[in-house]
């Protein structure tokens, strides 16, 4: 499949935007400058970038905990993103949702669920809409694989399947749900496994390869829009850091061990597009150490931008709770 | 004016508020062929991407509805009262938190129809008065109609409303016959109830009942009962409980001094005990006696019909209540 350069370099730098990110936010985090729970995306980037660089402004995606990748690679802002984690009004949500909530209703993100599997029967529900009034968007759906065995996702597919909506289930397979194993907790070998049960094509990709993801929910775009259904793609991939910052060190001893970690490291996620990309000739070394350093000058102002901004006043608690505000009882 | 059976007063109002606008779109399991009665002739009229019939997947169509109306459409859901249940992760999780939690940047008028099929041997997984449950969670508008016309036009309303609203329908009202104004009688030409408006059923001078759902007409014929014997109640129906008007209720007890609450839920954190803590905290200088509840027993819904029908309000024992706040 033949990608234009621009979405090539797009997807590497959304890559290193959330790279970034992450790391900024684990170091301020562990700074202290804010609370609360927040799970790091790092290595896993290439399933959100690739999968998010098939879609248009206009489809949606609905997203779960480990909520900062999603947005960031479907084109959502640094700067309010990281205002959100801080707790401040220029963040997406007024400071209201935090690190679990982000979303970007002017480009299509529905919003990030802490409750895990829950955000899917939205998505559903989006593509739905497109169903009934002859648009053309899709949807997209991530959840992980602990999220895999919740039945709001057997009742999303078989819904979807039988209704033939235009949307996208995208699984992050990073192994482990929290602490305990894929093995320990999936009936069948791969999430992917699952789509015949709903009668819908499963695709396994290498999720640390963007250009596979890219190239897989392409494909399934391409079907959604056509009024083919949905599709399910699992993307192979692993959790680099901790479950999440807020929690405490879990020891990695008890549920993975070091080798297995060091393993997977060697398949870094940007190691990987941009020696594609340099081999390719589509970029050079240099081009790509400017992307890296151009994100972590996007990153550092936004955490500027995010420390400058106040703290909502009181009086806003009471704001965003009705579109048609009734009394307080 | 039309005599209009509770049943056909929601017909009514979806058929409306269909025609009137296109992003309004009906789900629910057995719709197509109405079998609950409240969906009659809507598949032929308005197709089948408008009248969708579902599995049986509560949790998975209420967030399909809940996602729809989150790009533009105005899903209307019918289910049943003990089915949400089921669903209680879309409906809490997704529907009441999502424009909060999102800073208002998600709007969702999403409309929920849900049947209370309690009072009929139906035992107790298909009789739920569940609407205090749902009163203890912010973001849900809450509508419990006790007559056909305040059933179609609080329906219309709820789904012309921004916000996710559930609307407890009373099985025990479904064959209730009420006069229901013809639009053509109707300024603007249609039957709209506002959100928050309690009515007065009925005026009097010596004790108000705050009457809910089913137990509004339970409470008329207990007031008509004590009318005989020369005691002059009040009869307020708070139509909403989410916008609750205190106001008009306040106002009712300030003028008799006395407050029975007959509420079909159970009788712990229920509507009345809420109706009671209000008016214990902002009205407590009007009452001459102790506010008294009238709501159902703390057990659950039992088959047999020897035992279902003491479970719930009924014009006896609104009577007894009301006597009780005499006797002080």
């Amino acid at each position: 499949m033949e990608i234009d350069r621009d979405i090539l370099l797009l997807m590497l730098r959304r890559m290193w935007m959330i790279r970034n990110f992450e790391l900024k936010v684990m170091e301020v985090h562990s700074a202290g400058e804010f609370s609360g729970a927040a799970h790091p995306y790092i290595g896993e980037e290439a399933v959100a970038v690739g999968a998010c660089a098939a879609l248009e402004d206009t489809d949606y995606i609905t997203g779960n905990h480990r909520s900062h990748g999603h947005p960031i690679a479907k084109g959502g802002r640094v700067d309010k993103a990281m205002a959100e984690l801080y707790g401040r009004v220029d963040g997406y949500c007024k400071g209201k949702g935090g690190s679990m909530h982000l979303a970007d209703y002017s480009i299509g993100i529905l919003g990030e669920s802490g409750i895990l599997g829950s955000s899917v029967p939205v998505a559903v529900g989006a593509a739905l809409a497109a169903h009934i009034r002859g648009d053309k968007f899709v949807s997209m759906a991530f959840f992980g694989d602990g999220a895999s065995n919740q039945g709001a996702l057997h009742e999303s597919m078989n819904l979807a399947s039988v209704w033939n909506l235009p949307v996208i289930f995208l699984c992050e397979n990073n192994q482990y749900a929290v602490t305990t194993s894929y093995a320990e907790t999936v009936a069948v070998d791969h999430v992917s496994d699952r789509a015949s049960a709903y009668n819908m094509p499963g695709m396994l990709v290498d999720g640390q390869d963007a250009i596979a993801m890219y190239e897989a929910t392409s494909a399934a775009v391409k079907r959604a829009r056509a009024g083919e259904g949905p599709t399910l793609i699992e993307g192979l991939t692993y959790r680099f850091e901790e479950h999440s910052l807020g929690l405490g060190r879990v020891a990695r001893g008890a549920y993975r061990d070091e080798a297995e970690i060091a393993e997977w490291r060697k398949r870094d996620p940007l190691d990987i597009l941009e020696k594609t990309l340099i081999s390719q000739g589509i970029a050079t070394r240099e081009e790509c150490d400017a992307i890296n350093a151009e994100t972590v000058e996007e990153v550092e102002k936004a955490t500027e931008f995010a420390r400058n901004s106040p703290f909502p006043e009181p009086e806003d608690l009471f704001e965003d709770m009705w579109a048609n505000p009734i009394p307080l009882p | 004016m039309a005599q209009t059976v509770f049943l056909e007063a929601i017909n009514q109002a979806i058929q409306e508020e269909m025609r009137r606008d296109e992003s309004v779109f009906i789900l629910g399991e057995d719709i197509r062929r109405a079998i609950y009665g409240a969906t009659a002739d809507l598949l032929s009229e308005f197709g089948e991407k408008r009248v969708l019939d579902t599995p049986l997947s509560e949790n998975g169509f209420f967030g399909a509805a809940i996602g729809a109306s989150l790009v533009g459409m105005r899903p209307v859901v019918e289910t049943l009262t003990s089915f949400m249940w089921v669903a209680m992760d879309q409906l809490i999780s997704q529907a009441a938190k999502m424009r909060y939690m999102f800073g208002g940047q998600a709007t969702l008028p999403v409309v929920f129809r849900a049947s209370m099929f309690y009072g009929a041997g139906s035992a107790a997984h298909h009789s739920d008065r569940s609407y205090p449950m749902f009163m203890n969670m912010p973001g849900i508008k809450i509508i419990v109609p006790s007559n056909p016309a305040d059933m179609k036009g609080l329906l219309k309303t709820a789904i012309r409303d921004d916000d996710p609203t559930i609307v407890f329908e009373d099985g025990t009202l479904f064959g209730m016959r009420g006069e229901v104004p013809d639009n053509s009688e109707l300024p603007g030409e249609e039957l709209l109830v506002p959100f928050g408006e309690a009515r007065t059923v009925r005026e009097g001078t010596d004790c108000t009942i705050v009457a809910i759902g089913g137990a509004v007409n339970h409470s008329i014929a207990a007031a008509d009962q004590l009318a005989a014997e020369g005691i002059s109640v009040e009869v307020i129906d708070p139509r909403t409980l989410v916008p609750l008007d205190k106001k008009s209720i306040l106002e009712s007890v300030e003028k008799t001094g006395r407050l029975v609450i007959a509420d079909p839920a159970h009788k712990v954190c229920s509507a009345a005990s809420e109706i009671a803590s209000i008016v214990s905290e902002e009205g407590f200088w009007s009452l001459q006696a102790p506010i008294q509840k009238v709501a159902s027993e703390q057990v659950h819904i039992p088959y047999t019909p020897s035992l279902e029908k003491h479970v719930y309000p009924d014009a006896p024992k609104i009577i007894a209540a009301v006597r009780r706040t005499l006797e002080s």
